[in-house]
């Protein structure tokens, strides 16, 4: 039976996995744009994106998957979105939310000599911004943003309280069947996983240790 | 006629009137030495010549080109310009952390493409040689001493040829037996056809590299001259005080 579970399990998996790869590919650039409103000098901007941070950071991730599949079917009378979609919509501004805040603290820990040394050398805000500010906030934002990380990795999870298969749904299956184990064994694949996300984290912290400061 | 020409500068934070009025000409190739009490709005000066201000009043011109168009907001790209004419060493340095020596040499230069990426390396390295670290162009800031951040950071001014490089304090944040390694090279780069004004504490260099030094005091200018009038012969009562209590001070 072990193989069988293990291929079941891995196909579950794959399903988890592509719900936290997309996640990332959208929310990390999201959350950038959200910080930069968070941070606007514009204050109905500000305030707008601070409320915004507020509400998805202050209700639950399961809420929210429920409210952006059903709700506008039940409130505008539209078409829902595929689950899935559904899925990487709520999870990415979630996300985008949390890692906005990361990056806000990232870039407020930058001192304004930094800014000031690039300015008086006549550089543009945008080569500041990318050249000098960003990478040194890169490096200040690992540990912050790999405990994100590596809660999403087991937040994907939740995408199946609107029915999105993915490996707890796959593990929960084999109960029918008179299994209970595959559903506890589900739990190795994201400790394997996690594993080696923090192997990876770690490469790239020491990468990042040429410089201090 | 002069290179700079600053105009009735004035300042104000809150209700703090910083500048009240500063006016000062300087010739191509001079050093200004800038010497006060902290307060005195020497610094604010400084920021403002290089539009990390903008002055309230007054007017900034070099080689007869005024940069402020006073009355109207200067735009970014403006003010971006305006910066251009100028250099500024900070006291604590501001280099890059995440570059190495030579990149923070070459990064402003590079990124507005003043030149081929060969030249701009080369006068990097020329620039390294001049202050003493060429040997030092592949290591990262924090494994400089504090005098040789500052030469970096002095090569890395120089590397966009500002018209007037100022330097804020350049040697208040170095252990004392580091200043003499800064000021040597600030003093190597005079007569290089070079204008610079320096805020300074060290009267001794004021006095050794000066063409001109300005005493200022409360956001104005108390007194100006040569170094041996201002120094020897000071004809105000608050230049000889101050003067008096940093003789006592040593």
């Amino acid at each position: 039976m072990f193989l069988p579970v293990t291929l079941e399990l891995l196909g579950g998996f794959w399903e988890s996995l592509k719900v936290f790869l997309l996640t990332l590919a959208f929310s990390l650039p999201l959350g950038l744009l959200v910080c930069f409103g968070s941070m606007s000098k514009f204050a109905p901007l500000k305030a707008l994106m601070r409320c915004f941070v507020w509400v998805i950071r202050g209700t639950p991730l399961m809420l929210q998957l429920i409210i952006i599949f059903y709700g506008p079917g039940l409130l505008f009378d539209l078409p829902a979105m595929p689950r899935f979609t559904a899925t990487i919509v709520a999870f990415a501004i979630n996300y985008a939310c949390y890692f906005s805040e990361i990056y806000r603290g990232g870039i407020e820990s930058i001192a304004r000599g930094q800014y000031e040394a690039g300015q008086v050398l006549g550089l543009t805000k945008g080569q500041i911004f990318f050249k000098i500010v960003l990478p040194q906030v890169i490096k200040r934002i690992m540990a912050p943003m790999s405990n994100e990380i590596i809660t999403l990795v087991k937040d994907t999870s939740l995408a199946r309280i609107i029915s999105v298969y993915e490996i707890i749904w796959a593990g929960e299956s084999f109960i029918k069947k008179g299994l209970l184990w595959p559903l506890f064994y589900t739990g190795a694949f994201y400790l394997i996983f996690n594993g080696l996300l923090t192997v990876l984290f770690a490469k790239i912290e020491k990468k990042l240790n040429y410089y201090r400061g | 006629m002069a290179l700079l020409q600053v105009e009735n500068i004035k300042k104000r934070f809150g209700n703090n009137q910083v500048l009240k009025g500063i006016s000062f000409t300087l010739e191509r190739g001079q050093v200004l030495a800038i010497i006060g009490s902290s307060g005195s709005g020497k610094t604010t000066l400084l920021r403002c010549l290089n539009f990390l201000e903008t002055p309230d009043e007054g007017e900034i011109s070099v080689g007869g080109k005024p940069l402020l168009n006073l009355g109207q907001t200067l735009t970014e790209e403006q003010v971006r310009e305006n910066r251009l004419h100028f250099g500024l060493v900070f006291q604590n340095f501001n280099l890059f952390p995440h570059y190495n020596v030579l990149e923070n040499v070459t990064l402003a230069p590079t990124l507005l493409n003043t030149d081929t990426p060969e030249r701009i390396k080369a006068h990097a390295m020329e620039l390294l040689e001049q202050v003493g670290l060429a040997n030092k162009a592949d290591a990262y800031p924090y494994q400089l001493s504090g005098g040789q951040q500052q030469r970096v950071a002095i090569a890395r001014a120089w590397a966009m040829h500002p018209e007037v490089l100022c330097f804020d304090e350049p040697t208040s944040a170095l252990d004392p037996e580091l200043t003499g390694e800064v000021l040597r090279v600030i003093k190597g780069l005079k007569g290089e056809d070079r204008t610079m004004i320096v805020v300074t504490h060290e009267m001794e260099f004021a006095k050794s590299v000066a063409d001109v030094v300005i005493y200022m005091a409360d956001g104005v200018i108390v007194e100006v001259g040569t170094p041996e009038e201002v120094f020897d012969h000071p004809k105000n009562e608050k230049t000889r005080a101050f003067l008096q209590g940093f003789q006592e001070s040593f």
